[in-house]
């Protein structure tokens, strides 16, 4: 197995009036599994992105009880979301003579070094874990494989991470980086507009940001439970005096650079029944790419974005808002995690009251138990912490995250409101 | 504040020349009038490929603004911290583009909704000049 396709476009369910999920509830989730959590790669191998999704995968097949014989499809993302090692440091002896398996890791780099010998169908999806778990759960849904690892390794590597250097621009760029306009900027500026819409501030995002690490000390998997608890232990204080990146951003709104691999084993229905856990459903998947008018996003395009993702959602699980249970979106910037919430409508959040909601119990001991994982931000970057914990939740597994609420359905995406990946996810699969 | 210099390509060039002569403009759709920026090759609107450079004011109002700290652009990271803004055009408030606001200070008071007017700016990288804002006091 030389090289693996993109996964095709047209089946990503992208646009709305699609109808419930053909294939609802046919895939189910039955194997989850994580590396260990390192700030950055200290170049040793064994801790190479690759080495750990083999191990993140080997994790997954004993979570669901079973061998790799049985796997007969993988989906990665096959990126990083740091930089690349670089030939300049010099490539390692085979299979680590390229950046497959440092810097990102193939789905062919994992078949062959894993030694998935059944394996007849591979694909890959671009730029997320989340992009990778909706084509496996089309993939595994439509029959075209029945058991599958889809898995992602986010790597970060010694250096400082994504510099733009140079003095010219060309290309879509020439627009933006002259005046420094990127990605940290347009969810900055969006969350002012955010805030001057709808008058709130930045000192109220306080409550939820706590609230996630609050999270992340409850989630073993996570960077900071494993590597750096105190900063778990962030104040109202600290918060406030943290400094700025793009203000109204700071520093703790920005989840960390990581290295870790991850891995979901997704399974038909009837076959996930026979294994060791609950099957966890999926009920939809749903894919988000917004087209904005200009250079840049406003607030009534987030906004615009955020509505239709929630009604992709619902619309192909056959689930309303207030049947949502759990509910996990990405908090990568917590500065955009309003969107969704509003969007979605969870718990009754209208546009504009996201803040209010913040203000009130959104603990997992509570009766609004918002991002149970703690995300991102309370477990370091991977954009799949949200799915990991949604179904540790279904479940019943999550441990001292576990809510106290009802926990049978729960959505989960990646990343933005412009460029995201959902599952819509239940403990039944109708 | 010195910038990357735009490299213009075969949509851009003409936005750019503009810039270097003094002059603002916008691309306009000659099958159905939509004004569009960035310029694309096809109307985002009906799909056409036939466009003009439409002369705009050159007066907008600042739309909203964040303000740098730690940027990822090297070429600017010694002007830190600074303003970003997003200027909507008077003519079109739809179309927008991006400003340090040269002359406003970099505080919490920058002047949302305020009259900008456009200057225009050399470049670090080349001759190429950008579109730069100033608040009309
Ligand atoms: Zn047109």
């Amino acid at each position: 197995m030389a090289s693996t396709e993109w996964f095709q476009t047209d089946r990503y369910r992208a646009k709305e009036g699609l109808g419930v999920w053909e294939h609802k509830g046919k895939a189910a989730i039955a194997g989850l599994g994580n590396s260990p959590t390192t700030r950055r790669w200290d170049g040793d191998l064994s801790t190479s992105l690759g080495a750990w999704a083999i191990l993140a995968a080997e994790r997954a097949l004993d979570d669901a009880g079973i061998t790799k014989d049985e796997i007969d499809g993988v989906v990665s993302c096959p990126q990083g979301m740091g930089d690349e090692w670089g030939a300049e440091r010099g490539y390692f002896a085979a299979p680590y003579d390229t950046e497959d398996g440092l810097s990102g890791v193939s789905a062919h780099w994992l078949v062959k070094n894993m030694g998935l010998e059944n394996v007849k169908t591979t694909y890959h999806a671009p730029g997320c874990m989340s992009t990778a778990l909706v084509a496996g759960a089309e993939v595994v849904g439509s029959g075209e494989a029945k058991t599958i690892l889809v898995i992602r390794g986010t790597g970060n590597m010694p250096g400082r991470y994504h510099q733009t250097p140079g003095d010219t621009v060309g290309g879509p760029q020439q627009w933006t980086n002259p005046w420094g306009w990127q990605l940290i900027p347009q969810i900055a500026f969006g969350f002012d507009q955010y805030c001057r819409k709808y008058g709130s501030n930045h000192d109220r995002m306080a409550p939820f940001v706590l609230n996630q690490r609050r999270n992340g000390s409850m989630f073993p998997e996570g960077f900071y439970y494993q590597n750096r608890p105190d900063d778990l232990n962030l104040t109202v204080d600290d918060y406030l005096a943290s400094r700025w990146i793009c203000k109204p951003m700071n520093i703790n709104d920005c989840d960390l650079p990581i290295q870790t691999a991850g891995a979901f084993l997704i399974t038909t229905g009837e076959r996930a029944r026979q294994m060791k856990k609950k099957p966890v459903y999926i009920l939809n998947h749903v894919q988000q790419r917004g087209v904005v008018r200009s250079s840049l996003e406003t607030l009534d395009e987030t906004e615009e974005f955020s509505l239709s993702i929630a009604k992709k959602c619902y619309e192909g699980s056959g689930l309303t808002a207030s049947e949502v249970d759990v509910f996990n979106p990405y908090d990568g910037f917590t500065l955009f995690t309003q969107s969704f919430l509003e969007g979605f409508g969870w718990h009754g959040v209208k546009h504009g009251e996201a803040h209010d909601f913040y203000g009130d119990d959104i603990r997992v001991e509570g009766p609004h138990p918002f991002s149970s994982s703690g995300g991102n931000n309370g477990n370091g970057r991977t954009r799949w912490w949200g799915f990991y914990d949604s179904v540790q939740q279904l479940r019943g597994e999550a441990g001292a995250r576990q809510v106290q609420i009802k926990a049978e359905t729960a959505i989960a995406g990646a990343f933005t409101p412009q460029i995201s990946d959902w599952l819509v996810l239940g403990t039944s699969p109708d | 504040m010195p910038k990357m210099s735009p490299v213009p390509d075969e949509v851009s060039q003409g936005f750019w020349d503009a810039c270097n002569e003094g002059r603002l403009v916008v691309q306009s759709c000659n099958a159905c009038s939509w004004l569009q920026h960035p310029p694309r090759p096809e109307c985002y609107n009906c799909g056409s490929t036939d466009s003009v450079w439409r002369e705009m004011s050159g007066r907008g109002k600042i739309h909203g603004y964040c303000t740098m700290y730690d940027s990822r652009i090297r070429a600017l990271q010694e002007h830190q911290p600074f303003i970003i803004a997003v200027i909507e055009l008077e003519d079109a408030p739809e179309i927008k583009m991006f400003s340090h606001l040269p002359g406003t200070p970099v505080d919490d008071n920058v002047p949302v909704g305020a009259t900008v007017e456009v200057v225009y700016e050399d470049t670090k990288g080349s001759d190429q000049k950008v579109a730069e804002w100033k608040v009309v006091s």
